[in-house]
């Protein structure tokens, strides 16, 4: 090791040797080359530069990089320059940094290497600087090592390997190392060793390097099955009719993954161009060649007003090709027939098998960690959904679910309550502080709408809940167009704060958004609250036993209409703070309340009215339903929501009290 | 006593079929194809089209303020009838502009081509070319006729069905059938619904066949169906209130559990009433869309439908010209307003702009009228009348 190490710091000094002069001249030789550089052209330039001075070349080689080159136009001296005023600038030598000349800035002009060379220098500039002693520059050149490994860099690594002393950077160049092995290497022992030690890596660029190993040829054919005994065999293809999508595939493919099909066309036109088979007439290819034959309105004497069916144009198409001794026209089932004889396949691009089944092994391994993660993040992302379900239903699990007021206004509401949070952050730039002033204000002002519209409407009406729903729907239009009329119907920017950006990154796999975790905290607390007044508070006994029997509880000395006030104040103020909550994640416009209204009436209904336990419960069924169903199709988030729907619909039939009912007396019916 | 008031209720209703009737006559003299050009083409549109939200605002009144039911789907029902009215109009349309567009070809088309060619016009904007099986039938009117009664009827019955049956009831019904609104909407603001996603279908107010005539005198013609849609759906809806069977709705709608007690099959009476106005509305969505020329998933949005119960409710519900009433000043006032025709009011310090303070007064009125009058406008003239007299 050490012997490896002399012989190679001898080499560079030998390296250095050659003296910076040297290299000025052979820039010099070579300036047009650089002038002019091109992607095909600067390939071997940048192999000659090899045996110079790392660090002077590499200094140049970024210089160029980033364009920060110039020449002297009658000389083609390559240069720096500096500003002396408007018009002058001075040249300035690469190497020693010293002032060599002034002359006009006309006299100048820019190097201005294209995006295929600047890639080149920057794969050379990565042999320059893996063996650099400024440990920076060696993170900087692993880290573009890391974009692409070439062939040529598998040696690189080796050797690097060897000489890194830094650990975090001895594992990192060990990745890349194995990377490159199981891409270029040669030595089959060696990448089954590989393999083997990357068996517990999940990460996402060990299943990328993997599958690669895994590609697979485009579709052969060949006449006789002996022919692929020898070869790597990726899968066999048995061409097929495909028709036209009916009803059932349409629900098989909603279970099932499709697997790779081969139309018969295509697998024809694969034949063909393999010279297997005679080239195949298409319909259009029939229908031109007809129009060609055509004579006084008639082809063979048979009138072309009878071309309108398919088989009566291919019947006179083939008598036609008889004559003009034409390919016939064959159909999809008569093309299946020749293609029987054939044999359809793909290769691996690996050639040997054992490679191929060892890299699939290890990938089905990890894919089946992989699997378990996913499940995980499914898990996670019902889990969110339900806390935004939770967090839009959770006003009215008090004004509907205890009260049983149907307030249609109730989205309004909410997007009072985001509003607020958007005013707030005008004035307050702090994010934090202002979500801080924004909750509670959101909860004073939602609440004190509430109690203004209890007392003008909703105190009216408690005997007639179909009648409160259409007058709070009259409240609610009128608030989304007042809304409107003041913040204008362009969605407002309500931003969370800074912290709360980014997400928690557990794995390749598996990363939960901060702003995700802090809505459900908020879900849970609120739960938490909403609990508590409830079940522990006076105001709670009060609110339930006005509920239950308002008669009686007047009898012993509860303030009914008091009670009612606040509790739907109450239940109107917590929907304001869900509002701000809400705000933080979808945007801000006068329809806000309004996406959630229906969901939200769902969520307490399903979960079971009267019971805050219920409004959890439904929450979470419909939030994890929702993800479930959207897993299966994930592109279709709207088909997902329409079965969640048409699935509560028929869940109602079955357990009409909702998933948590009442029983006894708490649960009179209206 | 029963009969003299039977007698006032024909006679009610009699004058009522007169009025539309000489309406639709006048406005007829004052349009531009039949008369003195006094009325444009497109306000005609407005009347015929205002015709058909009437029909579906007493079926909405038969069915909420007769049996009770706070149905929030009854729009859902109209629109499902403009669709399949609207897959004919399309289809037809489209057929006859690719037969002339094929004509060119020196061999006739085959059946497929034709296919193939107008799945291309119709769904190339959702990135398909196959007719979906929903349309199997849209090459034929009376199908399509059929589908606008048996579709909408089918969806109200199945729903219906399972509704009643486990005696859901009162607002929880309202959730439910705004959550079957939802449902439909979102379905179909998909691309891949088959019935165009949020593009909808469009060019219906070009009839297929009837090119020769003038859209003016199609405006006509439509408003003559909406306005023999609306007497129909009168007689019918009329009968029904006032035969033994609509007792027993307007029974129901008082109080369910009572008449159950009494030996009456309750869910079959609320499902025959809900699935014959379903019926209804869905008839007048097809004669409505025509007229409207486009139809998309944004107009059976669940607040569709709370706007007829809000038509319903401010006209008067339980009296079935209140409900016309309603409907028709509720949607003209709210096109003219919105529509920018009306004069601003300036206060000094403040400007009302009608186009953005319309549905905040409408707002605002309708919980008035909701607290105050639960006989709607109606209720308040008859009490007027009452006072007067």
């Amino acid at each position: 090791m050490k012997y490896l190490l002399i012989i190679l710091f001898s080499l560079l000094s030998f390296n250095s040797a050659f003296s910076e002069e040297n290299f000025d001249n052979f820039l010099f030789k070579n300036s047009k080359l650089i002038i002019n550089s091109s992607s095909k052209t600067v390939g071997t330039f940048l192999e000659k530069i090899n045996v110079y001075d790392q660090n002077t070349v590499s200094r140049f080689l970024n210089l160029w990089k980033n364009k920060k080159l110039f020449y002297i136009k009658e000389t083609k001296k390559i240069v720096l320059i500096s500003k002396f005023d408007n018009k002058t600038y001075y040249a300035i030598d690469i190497f020693s940094n010293a002032k060599i000349g002034k002359k006009k800035k006309k006299d100048f002009k820019k190097i201005k290497p294209n995006s295929g060379v600047r890639a080149k220098i920057a794969t050379a500039l990565v042999n320059f600087q893996i063996f650099s002693n400024d440990k920076n520059k060696r993170i900087n050149s692993i880290n573009a090592l890391e974009k692409k490994i070439l062939p040529e860099h598998l040696k690189l690594l080796r050797k690097a390997f060897l000489l890194e002393e830094d650990d975090r950077l001895k594992i990192k160049i060990k990745k890349l190392l194995q990377f490159a092995i199981l891409q270029h290497g040669t030595d089959d022992k060696e990448k089954i060793k590989v393999l083997n030690e990357l068996k517990t890596n999940t990460s996402i660029e060990v299943r990328a390097v993997l599958s690669k190993l895994l590609r697979t040829s485009e579709i052969k054919v060949t006449r006789n099955i002996e022919d692929l005994n020898n070869l790597n065999i990726a899968q066999i293809i048995k061409p097929e009719v495909i028709s036209k999508k009916q009803f059932g595939e349409v629900i098989k493919s909603f279970f099932y993954k499709e697997k790779l099909k081969l139309s018969v066309i295509d697998a024809y036109k694969i034949a063909q161009k393999n010279g297997f088979l005679d080239k195949r007439v298409s319909l259009n290819e029939l229908k031109i060649i007809l129009e060609n034959n055509i004579v006084d309105n008639k082809i063979l004497g048979i009138d072309i007003k009878e071309f309108n069916e398919n088989s009566k144009r291919i019947e006179v198409y083939n008598k036609l090709a008889k004559i003009k001794n034409l390919n016939i026209y064959r159909d999809e089932t008569e093309l299946l027939n020749d293609l029987k004889q054939l044999h359809f396949y793909k290769i691996y691009i690996e050639k040997n098998k054992y490679i191929t089944n060892k890299t699939k092994q290890v990938l089905d391994s990890i894919n089946f960690k992989v699997k378990f993660y996913k499940y995980l993040d499914l898990f996670i992302d019902g889990l969110s959904l339900s806390s935004i379900y939770f967090l839009g239903a959770i006003g009215l699990a008090i004004t509907f679910g205890v009260m049983r007021v149907i307030n249609m206004a109730h989205g309004e509401f909410i997007m009072m309550g985001a509003y607020t949070g958007y005013v707030v952050q005008s004035y307050i730039t702090n994010h934090t502080l202002s979500l801080i002033i924004a909750f509670p204000l959101a909860f004073i002002i939602t609440f004190i709408a509430g109690v203004i519209m209890e007392r003008l409407v909703i105190k009216h009406l408690y005997k007639n809940p179909l009648d409160t729903l259409l007058a709070t729907f009259g409240i609610s239009i009128a608030l989304q167009q007042l809304a409107k009329n003041i913040f204008g119907t362009q969605a407002r920017p309500l931003t969370s704060p800074s912290w709360l950006d980014g997400s928690l990154i557990i794995n390749d796999d598996l990363s939960i958004s901060y702003i995700r975790i802090a809505i459900f905290v908020l879900g849970v607390l609120f739960f938490l609250i909403l609990l508590f007044v409830m079940k522990k508070t006076r105001f709670g006994l009060e609110t339930r036993s006005v509920t239950q029997n308002p008669v009686m509880a007047s009898n012993m000395g509860v303030n009914t209409e008091k009670i009612n006030m606040l509790t739907f104040g109450f239940g109107s103020g917590i929907a304001g703070v869900a509002g701000v909550a809400i705000g933080l994640f979808s945007k801000v416009t006068s329809e806000l309340g309004s996406e959630y209204i229906v969901q939200s009436f769902m969520t307490v209904v399903v979960g079971g009215v009267g019971s805050i336990w219920g409004t959890l419960a439904g929450a979470s069924l419909i939030g994890f339903l929702q993800k479930f169903i959207e897993w299966f199709n994930p592109s279709n988030t709207l088909a997902a929501q329409t079965y969640m729907i048409i699935f509560i619909i028929l869940f109602i039939q079955f357990r009409p009290r909702g998933l948590i009912a009442l029983k006894g007396r708490a649960a009179n019916d209206n | 006593m029963i009969t003299d008031m039977n007698k006032s209720v024909k006679k009610h209703s009699l004058i009522f079929l007169i009025t539309i009737f000489l309406f639709t006559l006048l406005v007829t003299f004052l349009s531009e194809p039949f008369g003195i050009n006094f009325i444009s083409t497109s306000f005609v549109k407005v009347l015929g089209k205002t015709l058909c939200l009437c029909i579906a605002a007493i079926a909405m009144d038969v069915v909420w303020g007769y049996c009770g039911i706070l149905s929030l789907g009854h729009f859902a029902f109209f629109g499902l009838g403009g669709y399949m009215i609207g897959m004919w109009l399309m289809y037809e349309r489209t057929s006859i502009i690719v037969l002339n567009s094929l004509d060119d070809s020196q061999l006739p088309f085959t059946e497929i081509e034709l296919q193939e060619a107008i799945g291309n016009q119709i769904f190339g904007v959702v990135g398909g070319t196959e007719i979906p099986l929903i349309w199997t039938f849209a090459d034929n009117l009376y199908f399509q006729i059929i589908f606008v009664i048996l579709i909408p009827g089918l969806i109200a019955f199945i729903f219906g069905w399972l509704a009643f049956r486990s005696r859901v009831t009162g607002v929880y019904l309202s959730i439910l059938t705004q959550a079957m609104t939802l449902a439909l909407s979102l379905y179909l603001f998909q691309n891949d619904s088959g019935l165009r996603g949020n593009n909808g279908l469009s060019g219906l107010q070009n009839i297929p066949h009837l090119e020769n005539l003038s859209q003016s005198t199609i405006s006509i013609l439509f408003l003559w169906l909406s306005s023999i849609g609306l007497i129909f759906s009168f007689v019918i809806f009329n009968y029904i209130i006032q035969s033994k069977f609509g007792s027993v709705i307007t029974a129901i709608r008082d109080n369910e559990t009572r008449l159950r007690f009494f030996g009456y099959n309750v869910e079959i009476y609320k499902l025959f009433i809900f699935v014959i106005t379903a019926i209804i509305t869905g008839l007048a969505g097809a004669i409505y869309y025509p007229q409207a020329g486009i139809i998309n998933p944004a107009e059976i949005a669940p607040i569709a439908s709370i706007y007829l119960a809000v038509w319903v409710a401010i006209g008067g519900r339980g009296k079935l010209y209140g409900a016309i009433l309603g409907a028709a000043s509720v949607s003209l006032l709210s096109s003219w307003f919105t529509g920018g025709n009306a004069p601003n009011i300036p206060l000094g310090f403040f400007t009302i702009e009608w186009v953005n303070w319309w549905t905040v007064f409408l707002g605002i009125g309708f919980v008035a009228i909701t607290i105050f009058s639960k006989g709607g406008l109606i209720g308040m003239l008859n009490t007027l009348l009452v006072k007067i007299k």
